[in-house]
């Protein structure tokens, strides 16, 4: 039997459901690991059955909640909006066609504190479990079960061995490497999916390597992200 | 090791143990967890169910439209005092699910069992005869176990999602995973077990799924009570010796395609059934003017 037993009774979570509450919590508080700086605005563009049902089942709660960083099975779920004034924290809602992706999907755009946007459009495909499907524009598929390293490097030979160098270097296994690029020559985004938590000096190590714009390491074991810090 | 019903019974009845044996150590493995590291995961999960199946005992549940806020305490209090018509017992165990399923829609914390809509029904299966047989917390967690075992399976072979399958496949499941462990609770045998799934599954067999307005309250909070009587009494069945003609596998299979056969309107899309009503409809609108209306007001 493949399938664990606490899928069948699982996930804990905050009502009413797994897909509009706990699914969108999820997608929000992951985005904002990978958004990874402080910001003061956050736009929900809202997609499918998301836009039509979104306030009956607290959707718009679980989204404000996990920009701010609280877990889907966080109590504090239900109170998001007050939590989020007090933070100083501001959001809208809007509604989006998407396109072809699927019914719960939503495009989250981040204002930083320094003027500039970052935008990561997610899917809730059920059961509490979602797919991040593109982050600033470079489409992706990261489904947020393991630790991964998101990277933005120039599009040159060798810079995906000179990556996966420092990884087996520090005894970490790659699961998953998608990578993805605007034009040839030009940008490329990386996502790593490891079987190991990423330690700090890591993502130091890869910022040094030549044709690394940028790296974000999410680590998605660490129970201490889920507290709910001020923006 | 197994992937269906009959050959999880088959290992249990080979090596003379109960159900949950065969599940835990398929669950060691699987996870690459201790036997102690099941058992407190499963206790964090039971723990999560007692206070979801208590917590609107006493007071009432904030919930959208307000369609099931407060329906759980005078349930409660009717099982105290009256007793009922199906008698106390039966009647707080209706007041367990109904309390679960209230915090569930007041955005409180519950357990999905297997899912969020039916999160009352195993629950209350659990506690009460916990409370009834005076079993241990030991006791009570080798029933959540022979629940969740039997649950996986239905997972793996057929659907637990009332979009795909329609409210069989969540309630009618949560149920057939509640008759499995109140068997193995009452010390029934591993055999009687899946006969209890079979009841379980036939009673809900063509349960549609239909909340009114899109929202988890109604029908899916009188499910939960009644699909809580229905894991009962299959339990009930099979201890008394009922045995199933059809073996519990080709139930699940059956669900399942009774589900793909349910029209679009009557899985989870709020277009048929209770939803559909003129009342059920009346709801819906008014839930789209006050979304309209805080949407204006949030930015």
């Amino acid at each position: 039997m493949e399938i664990s037993i606490f899928k069948a009774v699982g996930p804990i979570m905050i009502g009413p459901s797994s897909s509009h509450t706990a699914g969108a919590a999820r997608l929000a508080r992951i985005a904002r690991l990978i958004v990874a700086a402080p910001f003061s605005h956050v736009c929900f563009a809202l997609h499918g059955s998301f836009a039509k049902t979104y306030r009956g089942h607290g959707t718009d709660r679980a989204l404000v909640a996990g920009a701010l960083g609280l877990r889907e099975d966080d109590e504090r779920l239900a109170d998001s909006f007050a939590l989020a004034r007090r933070a100083g924290l501001s959001w809208e809602f809007t509604e989006a066609d998407l396109g072809g992706m699927h019914e719960n999907s939503v495009r989250m755009t981040f204002t930083l504190t320094d003027g500039s946007r970052q935008e990561i459009t997610g899917s809730s495909i059920g059961g509490g479990q979602i797919v991040i499907r593109s982050i600033n524009g470079f489409e992706t598929e990261y489904s947020a079960q393991s630790s991964a390293l998101i990277i933005r490097q120039y599009d040159r030979p060798g810079v995906v061995s000179e990556v996966s160098g420092v990884l087996a270097g520090h005894g970490i296994n790659i699961a998953v490497m998608r990578v993805s690029r605007s034009a040839r020559g030009e940008t490329a985004f990386c996502i790593i999916e490891t079987d190991d938590w990423i330690p700090r000096e890591v993502e130091a190590t890869l910022r040094e390597l030549p044709n690394i714009i940028s790296v974000r390491a999410i680590n998605l074991i660490d129970r201490e992200e889920s507290t709910c810090t001020a923006i | 090791m197994y992937s269906n019903l009959a050959e999880l019974l088959a290992l249990a009845e080979k090596q003379g143990v109960p159900l949950w044996r065969i599940i835990l150590e398929n669950e060691k493995k699987l996870s690459d967890i201790s036997e102690e590291g099941v058992f407190a995961l499963l206790h964090e999960h039971y723990q999560v169910m007692t206070a979801s199946a208590t917590k609107a005992l006493d007071r009432p549940m904030s919930t959208v439209l307000g369609l099931i806020s407060g329906i759980a305490a005078p349930q409660y209090r009717y099982s105290r005092t009256e007793g009922g018509l199906c008698g106390g017992v039966l009647n707080r165990a209706m007041a367990y699910a109904l309390s679960c399923s209230e915090v569930n829609a007041s955005m409180g914390r519950i357990c999905a069992a297997p899912t969020a809509g039916a999160c009352g029904i195993l629950p209350a299966v659990l506690m009460t005869l916990r409370e009834e047989l005076s079993l241990s917390l030991r006791q009570t967690l080798c029933g959540l176990l022979t629940a969740s075992g039997v649950g996986a399976v239905i997972m793996k072979n057929a659907t637990v999602a009332g979009a795909e399958g329609g409210c069989q496949a969540e309630c009618g499941v949560a149920a057939a995973m509640a008759a499995a462990a109140a068997v193995q609770m009452a010390m029934g045998s591993p055999g009687q077990s899946m006969h209890a799934v079979s009841f379980a599954l036939m009673n809900s067999m063509g349960l549609v799924c239909d909340p009114v307005a899109g929202l988890v309250q109604v029908p899916c909070a009188q499910r939960n009570a009644s699909q809580t009587a229905n894991a009962l009494l299959s339990a009930d069945l099979a201890l008394a010796g009922m045995t199933s003609v059809i073996p519990a596998d080709q139930v699940v299979e059956a669900m399942y395609r009774v589900g793909r056969q349910l029209p679009m309107e009557l899985r989870e899309t709020a277009m048929g059934g209770i939803a559909a009503t003129e009342a059920g409809r009346g709801y819906a609108k008014r839930l789209a003017g006050e979304t309209r209306a805080a949407a204006g007001g949030e930015a």
